[in-house]
């Protein structure tokens, strides 16, 4: 007996050294597979704008999501996080949404509550819809105009439900004379003018202003509608009301969230959504490695959170389960940027001398490398957005004669800035982004040997806005260069680009225009964009802010980013989708088996 | 005795609202010197105007830090209301603050999640004791053997080696490589196997290092003991060898180890931030590393509040415990 436990003992203790060493030595193993799967995988790169295992999913089962951050708020008018937009199409409907489908025809507009895409009148001031028959509640009262016209009042609300994105109120009462439904005396609370419900089917506003990208703006889940006796206010982020196929079962923040079955919705009533699993559950972690290994071992189905995987999960699943993997472009682009207001990039050439003087494939490798980090950016216009040219567009040669920095033709422009010798300048840098902070390094080092000498400014990244977001503070800490990255709210050049370049969006706080570009010509081309109604004069005007913007030399574009992302062997019909930044789809997922 | 005791007590309340006073300065007072708009942390990137201001009256910051501390005692006792744009929230007594980042009261929230703590801390803490004090007096009494040696190199391995390390270790092996354990938190009303599945690796990692600094210690201490003269007249009487240690030297070595155990302990209840964020255990330490990642200010004051009480009760508990250990010592 002795002997045996003995024995016993010593091939565990064996077992778990041969374990050990082979965690050890995986990252000296080479191979991997290339692709194909032994276990049921589609294969790598077989979701990034195709659809994986379409006709495998079956209805029933539990799709089950882990992540390492919960949303900023489930509540519809509050989420800003993309992965919450995303989800919120389970538990939310819309006028109109993005189509099911990947790629960039995911990105393309498709009526939802709504029986079609809005009929545009008044020279593009006047937009009408009719909500679809059979529309209804998580209780099964019917979805109607009003619910849709509280839903979109309840953006006005901002100092009660802060955080979500603000562009139809913008749009709709640009002088803000509407105070939101918590503060509106009429005796239904629906005292925005801009809205009209003549009837409980038809929702018909008025723009002041017409603006070409309204309809993008509408298929935000901001525009979700929401029921007036359900809105429990700042709560109902803890429990939305649904009109999606799914409804909330439980919610414990940070913990988990669980959704089933809204039983009222009716399929035949929404032509956008498959309803696959039964039930769709979300546990969260706090050790984003952890969730990467449950993952893989085939606990998780997918990553809610959506921005890849963490070092050690992404070398592991690239070694050995690489058909489980998909590397999409996130629509992110990010970058360095040159705040004309700190001396001295006040100057083009001192801001064209850090452009040329970086190692670009120092940045990207330091972003994680042309897999996990991105391809060189080349400009600011990512290539999911329309007008964006991908690395066609390279007025500096950063990813072509100048890859790895011109040192030469960095100090011609110091030359021409009047900084023959270089000068210094302070890097700002979020200090819990630690790729942000290795870029920031990477860059500190290049630019030394073009006489420019950076120090680096960990700020604390929780408090962003008021920190960089205040160009006083800026200017009176001296911050030459920020380090940042920003992507598409709607993929067009006004949802990408808009409160970075255009100088009504400069604010004293809260301020996206970091490098307070105060340019007329792209002050004026965001004009003619919002006025035209033709997508391919849209296409080129947003080509010619790029242009604009480049040729300012406001920002160093280190990478189009990409990320590396997993999908579980029991996961169906998985693609990604530009509408949510190269994220996959979540709305239509389904499991092969429902056990 | 009991004089003593109000007097801890009295002592304890008055640490208590130093450490809400300076906890307060360096929130609230702190990023106002460095020009930092603490409101501006509480909204998303489209940042309102109205939204900022919402804040700022819902949380009273532009209040004097008087009237906001007196605010906060108020809630603990009353509760408070919390009203802005037509918006009222109410936190029920015991308000220990309200989260406007996760619309939840802070007090709800943390007893929810310290079961969780409380179940990580004891675990560990018999782990360590049993397997600590037990290490350093068998080193202590066979010093300089094989096993003496030994001991304390695994001793000076646990010290050494950061919990993140040997967490992350323990999973790699146990949890992925070997699978023999689950390693996932469930709450103990579920599943009273699945709970302890998902604690042993934690309370194995957070004693290995414990362990390893009470082994030294108990070493040391029992060492030290050994040579004095009551035990030199115990065994000069003829006490049998087991008698001398386990009633006298024990007794007397039990001292610093209960001091070091009211300490940790009270440390640890306040949330054991590693180890939580390690295994993702849903309690006090992941929730406050979440809270300082996102300044949630009220969820950083509550458990440093709860800390600082796990604290002070911890080492009010060890000093009675004294007077039961050690017969000189009287609570007066």
């Amino acid at each position: 007996m002795t002997t045996q436990r003995t024995s016993g003992r010593r091939k565990q203790a064996m077992a778990a050294a041969a374990v050990v060493a082979a965690l050890l030595t995986t990252a000296a193993c080479g191979g991997g597979n290339s692709g194909d799967s032994k276990n049921g995988a589609a294969g790598f790169d077989a979701a990034n704008n195709k659809v994986a295992q379409a006709s495998a999913a079956k209805k029933g089962g539990t799709l089950k999501f882990g992540a390492a951050q919960d949303a900023d708020s489930w509540d519809t008018t509050r989420g800003y996080y993309g992965f919450m937009w995303d989800f919120a199409r389970y538990y939310s409907r819309q006028l109109v949404t993005d189509k099911t489908e990947p790629g960039k025809a995911g990105a393309q507009l498709t009526p939802d509550l709504a029986t079609g895409l809005a009929k545009v009148s008044d020279g593009g001031k006047t937009y009408t819809y009719t909500l679809r028959d059979g529309v209804s509640w998580e209780d099964g009262k019917p979805i109607t105009s009003k619910d849709v016209k509280y839903g979109i009042e309840r953006v006005w609300a901002q100092d009660v439900l802060s955080g979500g994105p603000t562009y139809l109120k913008d749009v709709l009462d640009p002088d803000g004379k509407y105070q939101g439904p918590y503060k509106d005396t009429s005796a239904d609370h629906l005292g925005l003018k801009a809205i009209d419900t003549p009837d409980d089917k038809t929702v018909v506003f008025h723009l002041p202003k017409a603006n070409s990208d309204f309809e993008e703006m509408l298929s935000l889940v901001s525009a979700s509608p929401v029921r007036q006796d359900m809105d429990t206010k700042s709560k109902y982020g803890l429990h939305p009301f649904s009109s999606g196929p799914y409804k909330f079962q439980s919610y414990n923040p940070g913990k988990d969230l669980t959704l089933v079955r809204n039983t009222n919705w009716k399929q035949a009533s929404d032509p956008i959504r498959k309803a696959y699993p039964d039930q769709i559950s979300i546990k969260f972690f706090s050790n984003a490695n952890d969730l990467d290994q449950r993952l893989i071992a085939g606990d998780y189905d997918l990553d809610l959170n959506q921005t890849g995987m963490s070092p050690q999960g992404r070398t592991t699943a690239l070694k050995e389960h690489k058909g489980n993997l998909d590397n999409p472009v996130s629509g992110y682009i990010r970058y360095a940027v040159f705040p004309q207001t700190v001396k001295p990039f006040d100057n083009i050439h001192c801001r064209n001398a850090v452009i040329y003087g970086a190692d670009h494939v120092s940045l990207q490798t330091a972003r994680g490398g042309p897999v996990a980090g991105g391809d060189i950016g080349t400009n600011m216009l990512p290539p999911s957005v329309a007008g964006g040219e991908g690395q066609k567009y390279d007025p500096f040669g950063l990813a072509g004669a100048n890859k790895n920095g011109n040192v030469a033709k960095a100090k011609e422009e110091l030359k021409a800035c009047g900084q023959p010798n270089g000068f210094s300048t302070t890097i700002a840098v979020r200090n819990n982004k630690p790729v942000e902070v290795a870029t920031a390094e990477s860059l500190q080092a290049s630019l030394k040997k073009i006489g420019v000498n950076a120090q680096i400014d960990q700020f604390d990244g929780s408090q962003t806005t008021g920190i960089i977001g205040s160009p006083a503070n800026v200017q009176k800490k001296g911050y030459g260069i920020i380090i940042m990255g920003w992507g598409p709210d709607f993929p067009s050049v006004q949802g990408f680009g808009l409160p970075l370049w255009d100088s009504k969006y400069i604010l004293p706080s809260g301020n996206n225009n970091y490098a307070m570009i105060k340019d007329t010509a792209i002050d004026g081309l965001f004009d003619q964009y919002v006025n035209s109604l033709d997508d391919s004069k849209k296409t080129e005007i947003a080509t010619q802010i790029n242009h604009k913007v480049m040729e300012g030399g406001y920002y160093l574009p280190f990478v189009f980013e990409r990320f590396i992302n997993w999908r579980s062997d029991r996961l169906s019909n998985v693609y990604t989708s530009d509408a949510y930044s190269g994220m996959y789809d979540f709305v239509n997922l389904g499991l092969k088996s429902t056990k | 005795m009991l004089a003593y005791l109000i007097r801890r007590l009295f002592a304890a309340a008055v640490m208590l609202l130093v450490i809400i006073l300076v906890v307060f300065s360096i929130f609230f007072l702190v990023p106002k010197w460095a020009g930092v708009d603490v409101a501006t942390s509480f909204v998303g990137k489209q940042a309102d105007p109205a939204a900022v201001q919402a804040v700022r009256e819902k949380l009273g910051l532009s209040d004097p830090i008087y009237s906001q501390v007196w605010e906060f005692f108020k809630g603990i006792f009353a509760g408070r209301t919390y009203a802005a744009g037509g918006d009222v929230t109410r936190c029920a007594a015991p308000c220990f603050g309200y989260s406007f980042r996760s619309e939840q009261a802070v007090w709800p929230v943390l007893t929810d999640r310290f079961p969780v703590t409380l179940g990580l801390a004891l675990g560990a803490a018999v782990l360590w004791l049993v397997f600590g004090v037990a290490a350093g007096v068998l080193s202590a009494l066979k010093r300089g053997s094989l096993w003496d040696r030994g001991a304390m190199v695994v001793a000076l391995g646990g010290v050494s080696l950061p919990i993140y390390f040997t967490g992350l270790l323990s999973l790699a092996i146990f949890s992925y490589g070997l699978k023999w354990i689950d390693a996932q938190y469930v709450p103990i009303g579920q599943s009273f196997t699945g709970w302890i599945g998902g604690m042993i690796l934690p309370w194995i990692t957070l004693a290995f290092l414990y362990a390893a600094m009470y082994a030294r210690i108990t070493r040391a201490t029992m060492l030290e003991i050994l040579g004095e003269d009551y035990i030199r007249t115990a065994r000069a009487k003829g006490l049998r060898e087991q008698t001398v240690i386990g009633k006298h030297a024990m007794r007397s070595t039990m001292t610093p180890i209960l001091t070091m155990l009211g300490m940790d302990l009270g440390a640890l209840i306040g949330g054991a931030i590693l180890t939580e964020t390690t295994f993702s255990l849903p309690g006090l330490g992941q929730k406050v590393l979440d809270a300082i990642k996102n300044q949630d200010l009220p969820f950083i004051l509550g458990v440093t509040l709860i800390t600082s009480l796990a604290v002070l009760i911890a080492n009010l508990v060890v000093d009675i415990l004294y007077a039961v250990i050690d017969p000189r010592v009287r609570l007066t």
